[in-house]
């Protein structure tokens, strides 16, 4: 798949009055976290990163966007959205519950924990646990389908969503105040917004966005 | 980090922080708890802080107390999805029945201000026939209130509140001009308008409250799209910035991160004042009249749990009805992808709006109506529409996901009526204060349903003649809450009558979403503050002839 945005990046924005003094704290913090497990034990952690491997195949030209530990951190802080189906248990224990049933299928059908299986099978697997087809007593009553939507896919696309790398890809404008926009209408591009490259013109896309900022 | 609002309160020791000013304060009236003040006051949004205004500057001693943090939005929002959710109300709640409610980011807020420190501003008037929706209709219920009056305090918050509309309104009867020009329309909103055009319908830019033209410390908008994560900027209207500097200003005080758990009463069967937590402990204030304003989860949810030997089934509940017929308006969507560049993220998320099928009452196979506005979802929000609704990931999300900038989208504010099996109760399991957490019940009906397909349809053929691909509809989402506390003509069938007052107990009011008996096809925090603005003066009116 070919870039949309080559050599977008919001991140050139930083000193500019695109940025506030509050949003540089808060994006180089979430930037500088370092990729490891506060709350997660080791092997939770590797059914963790594999498991986000799958729901966000990211790109190997460019460092990964630790997603892990972006779950990791909110249950650390113990960050909850406000509210839970009463099928499911709280955030914290549903992860920790949904992990384990997760490498138990995979033993189960494998003979081998989840992070070590072919990329294909996780799929398979992950597949299995979208659709409610998996049950047995790690889920200890917890939907395999409430689990996969309401906390795996939701909190890692999340995470993902909350890192610049994401909002470089889709050619987001990213963070706006106090400059905001001034080009509002169809194809109207602000000289600090993304370029998009049209199919033969990526070049061209890459030495406009070089520009931005 | 930047959260030092929600740690320790601001309000208290004679000053409050200045919302519009970088480290500034403004003086505040104090009173003591042992004073009976006039009137102690739950929650400070658009229903609350509304009411502490007008009633402080109708000479009433006035304590607003809110759960939520008093924050400065100049140093204190960042441009961020994930940082912001520090507004919201992510206390735990329990949700069932069989369309649970997504709460947290989708619905309530938690500050001093409450959620209209991060709604969309999308103000609309109520058409005047839902008033007597079951009357003049045929479903729903009867509000108490004349829409001639209500047309009157729409314009005095539409005043208060500078909004930013268009010169006609094409619906409804006629209404005075807004306060301040109509808005740029971005793509997004250019989507919708040319749509309604090739349909055969009308549309409108969408009266906004955020300014767009400088008001005192409010510069106007500059589109950078962030509303619903809260205004870094100051030109949102909410009632952070307007009714609560005003309230302060009068002599209210107002105190933040302060939960009340429990409303007391006495031996004669009127309420005596609120028990509250603040700075670790928990405390009394003494007050003549208790209004309840904490949006329609955490109103009920304060009532049936102020229950008491002399009212084992909670405070005003004599009906039965608190907690019952709780309204989430329907929030479904059509997206498609255009061959343009939309970038949808510029400019508040609903520039433009068709009231069509409010007021329209052919052509419909169901009771009710709904507004549908153009759409401006950021990362966050839209990746979890397409992950929620479509069920994807891995490569096929973020092919999805790439094309962001192309996408237009149209999303209703859609009627549902009331049901009694809809409802907050008190859930077993306690939070943080130790007080019982709520649990909420929700399911469409049938008429409900069928009001959806008829939106999901119309709106996918108004994106497809604009030439829009890969349309889909999401047909899972709710928005605003209202019910659980109706107002009505009779003590049997209502919580409150025409002036947010108990029927039960003559010293206890509601004043929010939660005395909604009907809740139309239109956001509802224009109606909100028009009736807390109706309640002020029928107090100051009822004060006046000895009978409050
Ligand atoms: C993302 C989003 C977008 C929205 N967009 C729009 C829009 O465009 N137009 C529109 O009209 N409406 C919109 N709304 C809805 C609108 O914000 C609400 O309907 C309105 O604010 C409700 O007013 P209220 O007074 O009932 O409650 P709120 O404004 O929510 O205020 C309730 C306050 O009470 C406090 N509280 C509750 N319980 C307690 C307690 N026990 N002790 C102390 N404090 C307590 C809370 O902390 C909160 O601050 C939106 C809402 C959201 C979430
Ligand atoms: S778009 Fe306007 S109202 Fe919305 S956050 Fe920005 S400045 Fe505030």
């Amino acid at each position: 798949m070919p870039e949309r945005y080559p050599g977008y990046d919001v991140l050139a924005k930083r000193a500019t009055p695109s940025w506030n003094e509050p949003t540089r704290r808060v994006i180089d913090a979430r930037l500088s976290i370092p990729n490891e497990p506060r709350f997660f034990t080791m092997q939770e952690w590797e059914t963790l990163t594999a498991i986000c491997d799958r729901i966000v195949p990211q790109p190997k030209d460019r460092a990964p966007v630790p997603i892990a530990a972006l779950v990791d951190r909110k249950m650390t802080n113990d960050e909850r959205d406000g509210y839970r189906q009463a099928s499911m248990p709280k955030m914290q224990q549903a992860w920790q519950r949904g992990l384990a049933a997760l490498d138990a299928a995979a033993r189960a059908s494998h003979g081998a924990p989840f992070h070590a299986i072919a990329a294909v099978k996780q799929d398979v697997l992950l597949k299995a646990m979208q659709n409610g087809e998996l049950s047995g007593p790690e889920w200890n009553g917890m939907p395999a389908h409430t689990f996969f939507s309401e906390r795996l896919a939701h909190d890692i696309l999340a995470a993902y969503y909350s890192h610049s790398s994401s909002w470089n890809e889709i050619g987001f404008g990213g963070p706006a105040s106090p400059r905001g926009y001034v080009r509002m209408n169809f194809n109207r591009r602000d000289s600090w917004e993304a370029v998009e490259a049209k199919p033969g013109h990526e070049a061209a896309a890459r030495k406009a966005n070089e520009r931005v900022g | 980090m930047l959260d030092e609002a929600l740690h320790s309160p601001r309000g208290k020791d004679g000053r409050a922080p200045d919302p519009l000013r970088v480290g500034g304060w403004m003086p505040m009236r104090q009173y003591g708890e042992n004073d009976e003040v006039d009137f102690a006051i739950v929650g400070t949004g658009a229903g609350g802080g509304t009411l502490a205004c007008k009633l402080a500057e109708a000479g009433f001693s006035v304590v607003g107390f809110d759960a939520g943090a008093w924050w400065r939005p100049l140093e204190e929002f960042a441009s961020d999805e994930t940082h912001q959710e520090k507004l919201f109300w992510t206390d735990e709640r329990i949700c069932d029945g069989d369309n649970p409610l997504k709460l947290g980011s989708n619905n309530s807020g938690k500050a001093i201000g409450g959620s209209t420190v991060h709604f969309a501003m999308v103000s609309l008037r109520f058409r005047p026939e839902w008033l007597k929706s079951r009357s003049l209709l045929g479903y729903g219920a009867d509000w108490p209130l004349d829409w001639r009056e209500m047309w009157r305090y729409y314009t005095e918050v539409e005043q208060a509140l500078k909004i930013a509309g268009p010169v006609n309104y094409p619906w409804g009867p006629p209404r005075p001009r807004y306060p301040y020009r109509a808005h740029e329309l971005n793509a997004a909103a250019l989507v919708l308008a040319k749509g309604c055009e090739a349909m055969g319908i009308p549309w409108s830019e969408t009266p906004l409250a955020t300014v767009s033209a400088p008001r005192g410390r409010s510069p106007p908008c500059v589109y950078r799209g962030f509303c619903v994560s809260g205004c870094s900027t100051n030109a949102k209207q909410s009632a952070l910035i307007t009714w609560i500097p005003r309230a302060v200003k009068a002599g209210a005080e107002i105190r933040d991160l302060a939960m009340a758990g429990r409303i007391e009463t006495n031996d004669a069967g009127y309420v005596t004042g609120v028990h509250y937590y603040r700075e670790g402990q928990w405390r009394f204030q003494r007050a003549r009249n208790v209004v309840v304003a904490g949006y329609a989860i955490e109103t009920p949810r304060l009532l049936l749990s102020s229950a008491n030997s002399q009212f084992p089934d909670g405070l005003a509940n004599s009906s039965g009805l608190v907690g019952k017929n709780l309204m989430a308006q329907t929030n479904q969507a059509a997206w498609g992808v255009m061959e343009d560049e939309i970038r949808w993220y510029k400019g508040p998320p609903s520039l433009a709006v068709t009231e069509h099928w409010n007021y329209t009452d052919t052509g419909k196979d169901f009771f009710g109506g709904y507004a549908y506005m153009s759409q401006g979802p950021l990362p966050r929000a839209w990746v979890s529409s397409l992950a929620g609704n479509r069920g994807l990931w891995g490569d096929a999300l973020l092919r999805a996901m790439e094309k962001y900038n192309h996408q237009a989208g149209l999303k209703i504010v859609g009627e549902v009526l009331p049901q009694e099996r809809n409802r907050v109760a008190l859930a077993d399991e306690k939070d943080r204060y130790g007080l019982p957490i709520a649990r909420v019940t929700y399911s469409l009906c049938d008429n409900d349903k069928a009001l959806v397909k008829h939106a999901l349809n119309f709106m996918s053929q108004s994106l497809s003649v604009v030439g829009a691909r890969d349309i889909w509809t999401e047909s899972d989402d709710t928005c605003h809450l209202n019910g659980t506390a109706r107002m009505g003509d009779d003590p049997r069938t209502s919580v409150v009558n025409a002036d947010c007052r108990s029927w039960d107990i003559p010293n206890l009011w509601v004043c929010d979403g939660s005395v909604f008996p009907t809740v139309g096809g239109v956001n509802p925090s224009l109606t909100i503050q028009a009736i807390a603005c109706r309640t002020a003066d029928r107090i100051r009116a009822m004060a006046a002839q000895g009978s409050l």
